[in-house]
């Protein structure tokens, strides 16, 4: 079993300016495993998608609290949860459908499927009227041992 | 201002800057459109080289600026777009559409 390395918390309103401010941050944390440029797009891309439909979706009629955890493991595991409380998905497979949106005509329907391209793995559970934690996973390749972590 | 357009001869030009998200698409959005209602330009390009990263917020831009496009009677068309938003573009499937060059 891989150890736990780091761990952190952080929550903000869902203010769309938080979207950049979102995935900067987890990109920073992130950076200790020292990714690939290109892993760290990925990384940003995905929480940039999950965070905005914190925004837009789940807190449409207000403005609520989005949390996210994140959790990096030595062997390069790097495990990132984007939740909130706002109105939840009914039907979540229809919802991770390309092309799928409730959004209206400047939404493409993407979200999910570029999480689910740009990361190794998606979990998304959500309750009608209680909210969503979609749980993003991704491996970074380790390209040097025992460099002091 | 991370929108600059240059304009002539029924020819617009749009040159993005900076993150497209759907915080920055708002304004970019609301430039483009403003200007292309205003001129009815028979071709839109949106010069995409300056952009360093873009979500799918940046597909809805491109799908609505179509769109528009479209229903004015014009040509739209992507150019410069960097290496680093072709797994995007790739995913989005507006390939399809030919407006990129
Ligand atoms: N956190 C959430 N809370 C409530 N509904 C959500 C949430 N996330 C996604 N959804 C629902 O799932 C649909 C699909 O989401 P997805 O991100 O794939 O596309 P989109 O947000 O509609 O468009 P895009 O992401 O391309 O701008 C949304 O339209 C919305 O109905
Ligand atoms: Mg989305």
């Amino acid at each position: 079993m891989a150890d736990i390395i780091n761990e952190m918390n952080l929550n903000f309103l869902s203010r769309s300016y938080n979207e950049s401010f979102a995935r900067a941050t987890v990109a920073a944390f992130v950076s200790q495993l020292d990714p690939t440029i290109d892993e760290l797009s990925d990384i940003k891309t995905a929480i940039s998608e999950a965070v905005t439909n914190s925004i837009v979706h789940a807190y449409k009629n207000g403005i609520g609290m989005i949390y996210i955890s994140s959790k990096l493991y030595s062997n390069g595991r790097t495990i990132i949860k984007i939740r909130d409380k706002g109105c939840g998905i009914e039907n979540v497979n229809q919802a991770m459908e390309p092309l799928f949106t409730t959004g209206g005509s400047e939404r493409s329907g993407l979200g999910f499927a570029v999480m689910q391209s740009f990361m190794d793995k998606i979990k998304v559970v959500s309750k009608p009227g209680k909210g969503t934690t979609v749980t993003l996973e991704k491996y970074i390749i380790r390209r040097s041992v025992g460099n002091g972590r | 201002m991370a929108v600059r357009i240059s304009s002539n001869d029924g020819v617009m030009t749009v040159f993005l800057e900076g993150d497209i998200d759907h915080h920055t698409a708002k304004e970019m959005r609301e430039t483009i459109d403003l200007n292309v209602n205003k001129s009815n330009p028979n071709l839109l390009n949106i010069d995409f080289e300056k952009i360093q990263f873009m979500d799918s917020s940046g597909i809805g831009l491109i799908m609505g600026r179509y769109k528009l496009m479209n229903s004015i009677g014009g040509k739209i068309k992507i150019i410069n777009i960097p290496n680093r938003l072709e797994k995007m573009i790739k995913l989005s499937g507006l390939i399809q559409l030919g407006i990129f060059e």
